[in-house]
């Protein structure tokens, strides 16, 4: 940066130089001087709408809105004047007099951004308390709930299902007092467009968003012991898990994970990650089948079912680009109660299989009828890595000071490629893998895919397997999806092969993981943290290739077959139709 | 919720369509129309049919919950017909001064109703309207438009009662 | 032939023709029969006496006499108003049944038909509109052409100087010359805050960008004002041959007006203006053969108040939902799809054609150091003359509400004039003489605002008002951001529980620490000003608050739950006004004596109260 284009100015008697067109906020923040936010959201939400960041600028009538004014040359800007404070803390006295104050009993009891500032700013009643508005809990769909008696109207979820997701389920509606937070009609999100991702609930700071809970039913199951309950864990889980208990963004707790669930009382201990290897094999089959006979191309992955789901509203034209691979966790359900459940003489209808997962979506996929086999479904219960954490803490679990345990055999084993699934082109890199040896027959020289690695939104590469050149896309975030239909749509697409993931940054960043402040998400790199400790979990592994995974060689060679053949279709693909995108 | 709200038949829904396909028509799918579409339709039926909306989401794309967001925003538009009789009391402050609180009362008094709703027997609506610029002859009410000027408590029965 | 040369043959022409509206003394036999047009004659049915006119001039077979509607004269409370040019009789309160008399006794047999003349506030009978007190005081410049002229012929506008301030732009003046025309002479926003206009133009023209654009704000949501209106109404073409200038001045070829549906008469005659304009080539590609283009479209608002707020309103043309942007950016820098945009309203508009014809320093010789030229007003409330006058800065209330006003009605007392709308403040007896201008109304604890002006006499109380303004804003507060979502709607909360009786001295001191932390704190306008109505009653009224929550009274009865009314024995004539107009049938008395109020009947509504002619209830 050069000295021109920078900016001298006085925050709380500190000298602050920061480049022009920084905000009073993140400059502040620069000198470690805390500004309270509340409906600022970095990048997505920049509107100044809940007046909790009002700051006074000497030599300016009215407060500033720190949050969107830029910092100019000289100015003097006092964050914590007793004016400031006096009419913050009405502000929010007012914000608290319309919220169901029923903090005790709240899912986002002691995570809430709204309890925090309560507490930073000392407030021991509400002056100005009045009537408050009065709604139903939308609790229809099978991954999200909304209680809108606990929203604040900050629009960070608006903002984020408009500007990053590109859906627009929901919109501010009504206006004054009455104004809220709805869909269309005020239906419910599981009749209208949303695609369940589960993104807004990452952006809520209270309690009015959070995924429909499957805690009780898997206690249930447990303490059944007529019931095998096997449990498996995503990718993305293990790299998350811990931030829950305030470990450091970014660490790896598998092992703990494992015990943890193991002290649960789980029969089992799976890794999903076996899952996507078998992903890789059938998608990869798939690839090559298609590429060769130029059928539908470009294919693209299935595995995130708030992508499939929005495919299915949004371009139902284009479903016969989609690969028929069930996602990792269904396949892995499947094989549990087909192939492992034979070999065990465990009977499949006794089997109860439950997926930790990092995504509420897929408590939606579960559920589908094209998830079944023998009129079983292949998982039973989906719980995210949020409500895993809940039950370790009912379980009264000491997290931190576990000892680490393996994932049970013979199901345990797992490749690299598979770990790296959670990340955006996480999946594309693991079929590169495979594809390539599996086409050239030749082992990779370089086996890491550095050009689908990383946190933009759209990624382009042409890789060389043998002597044909291959286009891929990489997209993550269903605003970035919804750029790559278009150019399918309108003839533009040059590329053979697409990545597809609902959530900005792939699985490590979805809906169900631990709910990062905005502060955080303004100061840290949550995405580059998760996503490190995804690829240090690839580095480190042994068996790099999904193909090479010995369990799934077993298998195929046991139970499945060829990899796309008869078998493996019937239980390990599907398909998807049409869906209306409004049901009202 | 019921998946129609013209409980007729589809050729209704039908008719509908055709013509809202002629209103949108004539404007380019630029978003910036959203607002004035709304305006013509609100004055040819009298309020947003559902149809309406989800056809206009269509052409301009924008989200469903977007459109409604708008409808819900501005007075003028709204989602349920109106009564047969549909009678406004100027709330402006001219009006207001000159007594027209007290026909606002009156009138939800005789029809049992709120501001904002209709009779049961879809016969009458009443809502607030903010200065329809008759402070000349305030305070008024309107029926169907028509401006009732210098009123009274009187004067709006005998107007009620004739219309019953 | 080009559009210049046909525009300077018409006014010749057309100025001719139309000298019978200006001159009284023009020997001709032609009559024009002027019939206004505007909302407020509308609703008392003027289309109809225009219709019955031309019926009757029909069948009379009569030559050299034209019905012409117009836009609004002003005076409201004698509407419908027909004026007959060029002797230039002055008819009040017509109805549709008297037109074959006029036509009969003035147009054919030259006799005036006295008993349609108007009533000054004296008492005497007024031939003509200028001899009218209403009008003495008055100056007209934004309203120059309103019941002049017919708004939907564009020449007769041009017959009066119409396009001739473009022509001298676009042929002599740079657009820094014409900035500096509207700086030296004063102008300040006539929308309610008042910033210098010239200023807000140089502004935008300093901005660089390829696309700018023009909009002209015509969300006229004050309840109970009605000038912009009656301007697009009257002479829409003044407002859009100086849409037309600004874009030359600040670089934009593109322009916006947007108009409340709710105004539908004056949508109309606006997009007849557009029309024909374009027609005559006075919108679109190279007006006069100069490389300046420009063009405006119509956008309708539909029901927000918040509209008016000028982020709100670029929201609104956007197609979005009009939540106020928060400020900076001011529109000069980012406006509408986050392109320079000039925003001035009607008001402001109607007075640049004026300025740049008759120049900057004839129009800064009007009105006061700080405020120049005129400010339109929409008088209304308990004042004889409710209507629309134009008058200029400095005029005190006192003259517009007794000299021009005619005082108040029913022989009641003046008790406080509202100006500024829900955003403005009350003001009592004690500052009647304060001069009109943007400070001293400010001072006083009021706004100009867009310039309604409401009068209430001694029958109002001041809590249930400020209630009133209050339930405004609730209704119309867009919701964004927390103080004018929650903390406007808790003040009226506080206001219903002291109205309702139920108010303590901590419910008022509520209010006020409400009222003074609300202006700090919210993102527009309409939330800063929402406290102004209880803040000004405060400074003023402060002992009614402490009435209603202290001795639990409501003198003036308006706070039904605090109203005593009875009939006091002294004052009581009997006369039976009360008895009549009781809707309940709860008054009793024989003519000629006292009479009384069964308490258990009464519903409390006041009637009695404002008809009793003794002023003997309360």
């Amino acid at each position: 940066m050069s000295k021109e284009s920078m900016v001298n100015l006085i925050i709380d008697n500190k000298n602050v130089s920061v480049p022009e067109g920084t905000t009073i906020l993140e400059a502040a923040r620069k000198v470690n001087i805390d500004i309270p936010t509340l409906c600022f959201l970095k990048d997505i939400n920049e509107v100044g709408d809940c007046r909790m960041c009002i700051t006074e600028v000497e030599g300016r009538r009215g407060f500033a809105t720190s949050c969107i004014q830029k910092v100019e040359e000289g100015m003097v800007v006092h964050t914590n004047s007793p004016a400031v404070v006096e009419a913050r803390r009405t502000i929010l006295d007012l914000i608290l007099s319309n919220h169901h104050r029923d903090c005790l009993t709240c899912v986002r009891n002691g995570n809430c951004e709204l309890q925090a500032l309560a507490e930073k700013l000392n407030m021991t009643d509400v002056r100005y308390d009045g009537t408050k508005n009065e709604y139903e809990v939308d609790d229809k769909s099978p991954s999200i709930v909304r209680d809108f008696n606990k929203c604040v109207l900050c629009r960070r979820c608006v903002a984020t299902c408009k500007k990053v997701q590109n859906i627009g389920a929901i919109s501010s509606t009504g206006r004054g007092f009455s104004s809220c937070i709805s869909t269309v009609g005020n239906n419910s999100l599981d009749d209208v467009n949303c695609t369940f991702c589960g993104q807004c609930i990452e952006s809520c700071p209270t309690g009015a968003l959070h995924e429909k809970y499957s805690i009780n039913e898997v206690w249930e199951k447990l303490k059944d012991e007529n019931t095998y309950v096997v449990v498996q864990t995503a990718p993305a889980v293990r790299v998350a898990l811990g931030e829950e208990f305030g470990m450091q963004i970014g660490t790896n707790v598998t092992g703990k994970m494992v015990t943890a669930l193991k002290n649960l009382g789980f029969d089992k201990v799976f890794d999903t990650n076996t899952g996507a290897d078998f992903t890789i094999m059938e998608e990869g089959t798939e690839f090559v089948k298609r590429f060769k006979e130029k059928d539908n191309l470009p294919m693209i992955t299935s595995c995130s079912p708030g992508w499939v789901k929005y495919i299915e509203m949004n371009y139902p034209e284009n479903l016969p680009h989609l690969s028929s691979c069930k996602s990792p966790h269904e396949m892995f359900g499947a094989i549990i109660k087909t192939y492992y459940a034979a070999k065990n003489k465990i009977n499949p209808e006794k089997i109860y299989v439950v997926s930790v997962m990092p995504c509420i979506a897929k408590k939606f996929e579960r559920q589908r009828e094209e998830m079944k086999e023998n009129g079983l479904y292949d998982v039973d219960a989906v719980i995210t890595t949020r409500e895993l954490a809940k039950m370790i803490k009912q379980a009264n679990i000491d997290f931190i000071n576990l000892e680490d345990s393996m994932f049970d055999d013979p199901m345990g084993e797992a490749t690299g490629a598979g770990a790296i699934f959670g990340v955006t082109g996480g999946v594309m890199e693991a079929a590169l893998r495979s594809v390539s040896e599996l086409v050239t027959g030749k082992e990779l020289e370089k086996i890491n895919f550095e050009e689908v690695r990383g946190q933009k939104g759209i990624k382009r590469a042409t890789v060389k397997i043998g002597k044909e050149e291959i286009k891929v896309v990489v997209a993550n975030g269903l605003g970035n999806a919804k750029i790559i239909m278009e150019e399918i749509k309108q003839g533009k697409a040059d590329y053979q092969f697409v990545e597809i993931m609902a959530c900005p940054g792939g699985c490590i960043m979805g809906g169900g993981q631990p709910i990062k402040s905005s502060k955080i998400r303004a100061t840290v790199n949550v995405q580059k943290k998760r996503a490190d400790a995804m690829y240090t979990i690839d580095e480190k592994s042994k068996i790099r290739k999904s193909h090479e995974n010995p369990v799934l060689q077993k298998i195929y060679k046991e139970y499945l077959g060829e990899p796309g053949g008869h078998l493996a279709h019937e239980i390990l693909h599907t398909h998807y139709e049409a869906k209306p995108k409004y049901r009202i | 919720m019921e998946k129609s709200e013209n409980k007729n038949c589809a050729c209704i829904d039908k008719k509908l369509e055709k013509e809202l396909k002629e209103i949108l028509e004539k404007y380019t799918n630029s978003k910036d129309n959203l607002i004035t579409i709304l305006n013509e339709v609100q004055m040819k039926y009298g309020y947003i049919p559902k149809i309406a909306q989800s056809k206009i989401s269509e052409y301009l794309d924008i989200p469903m919950a977007e459109i409604y967001g708008v409808i819900t925003f501005y007075s003028r538009f709204t989602l349920k017909p109106k009564g047969k009789y549909a009678i406004s009391v100027c709330l402006g402050t001219a009006c207001f001064v000159k007594g027209s609180e007290k026909i606002m009362e009156r009138l939800k008094q005789r029809l049992n109703i709120e501001e904002g709703e209709t009779t049961p027997d879809g016969k009458f609506s009443i809502d607030a309207t903010r200065c329809v610029g008759a402070c000349g002859i305030a305070p008024v009410f309107t029926v169907n438009g028509e401006v009732y000027g210098k009123a009274t408590v009187k004067k709006l029965d005998e107007v009620l009662d004739s219309l019953q | 032939m080009d559009t210049l040369e046909k525009i300077r043959k018409i006014r010749e022409s057309k100025r001719k023709e139309l000298d019978i509206r200006v001159n009284s003394t023009v020997g001709t036999k032609e009559k024009h029969i002027l019939v206004c047009h505007g909302t407020g004659c509308t609703s008392s049915k003027s289309p109809k006496i225009i219709e019955n006119f031309r019926k009757i001039i029909k069948e009379k077979k009569l030559e050299n006499v034209r019905v012409i509607q117009t836009g609004c004269f002003g005076l409201c409370a004698k509407g419908p108003i027909v004026i007959i040019r060029p002797e230039d009789t002055f008819y009040a309160m017509v109805t549709p049944d008297d037109c074959e008399e006029i036509i009969q006794s003035h147009i054919i047999e030259g006799k005036v038909v006295d008993r349609l003349l108007c009533k000054d506030i004296d008492g005497s009978k007024v031939q003509k509109l200028d001899d009218l007190n209403f009008y003495k005081k008055q100056k007209r410049i934004a309203l120059k052409n309103c019941g002049k002229i017919d708004p939907e012929e564009i020449e007769e506008y041009i017959a009066f100087d119409g396009y001739k301030a473009l022509e001298k732009v676009l042929l002599e003046m740079t657009p820094d010359e014409v900035i500096e025309e509207v700086e030296k002479s004063g102008l300040r926003g006539r929308g309610g805050a008042g910033f210098p206009t010239g200023k807000k133009w140089r502004l935008t023209k300093n901005v660089e960008g390829k696309q700018k654009y023009v909009v002209c704000n015509a969300d006229e949501g004050d309840p109970g004002a009605f000038m912009d209106r009656s301007i697009l109404e009257g002479d829409p073409h003044s407002v859009l041959e100086s849409m037309i200038i600004a874009g030359f001045a600040i670089g934009a070829d593109q322009g916006y007006i947007y108009v409340r549906a709710e105004y539908p008469i004056a949508v109309q005659r606006f997009s007849v203006a557009i029309k024909q304009a374009r027609e005559y080539g006075l919108l679109g590609k190279n007006i006069f053969g100069t490389n300046f283009s420009f063009d405006v479209e119509v956008r309708l608002g539909a029901g927000a108040f918040v509209c008016g707020e000028e982020t709100a309103l670029l929201e609104s043309i956007e197609g979005k939902r009009g939540q106020p942007r928060v400020k900076p950016p001011y529109p000069a820098n980012s406006g509408l799809w986050g392109k320079p945009t000039l925003i001035n309203n009607v008001e402001t508009y109607a007075n640049i054609t004026r300025i740049i014809l008759n120049g900057a320093e004839w129009y800064s010789s009007i009105g006061t150091e700080g405020s120049k030229g005129t400010k339109v007003f929409a008088l209304g409330g308990n004042v004889v003359n409710v209507g629309l006058v134009e008058v200029p800065m400095g005029t005190t209330l006192r003259e517009i509400i007794y000299d021009i006003g005619g005082g108040i009605p029913n022989g009641r007392d003046f008790k406080a004039a509202q100006t500024g709308g829900p955003s403005g403040g009350c003001i009592p007896k004690e500052h009647l003489d304060t001069p009109i201008d943007y400070e001293s109304l400010k001072q006083i604890g009021s706004m100009m605002g867009s310039g309604g002006l409401i009068v209430m006499d001694d029958t109002k109380c001041m809590v249930n008002l400020a209630k009133f303004y209050l339930s405004f804003t609730v209704d119309e507060s867009c919701g964004k951001c927390t103080p004018c979502r929650i903390g406007t709607k808790r003040m009226l909360e506080l206001l219903e529980k002291i109205t309702k009786g139920d108010g303590t001295i901590e419910d008022v001191e509520k209010l006020e620490e409400l009222a003074n932390s609300i202006p700090k704190t919210a993102v527009c306008g309409l939330g800063q000003s929402a406290p102004n109505p209880v803040l000004s009653t405060f400074r003023y009224f402060r002992e009614e608050y402490l009435e209603h929550v202290n001795e639990k009274v409501c003198k003036t009865g308006e706070c039904k739950a605090l109203a005593k009314i009875q009939i006091h024995e002294d004052k009581c004539k009997g006369c039976g006004m009360c008895k009549r107009n009781c809707p309940v049938e709860a008054i009793s008395g024989e003519p000629g004596k006292v009479h009384h109020i069964d308490e258990a009947k009464c519903i409390k509504c006041g009637t009695c109260i404002s008809v009793c002619p003794f002023h003997a209830i309360g």
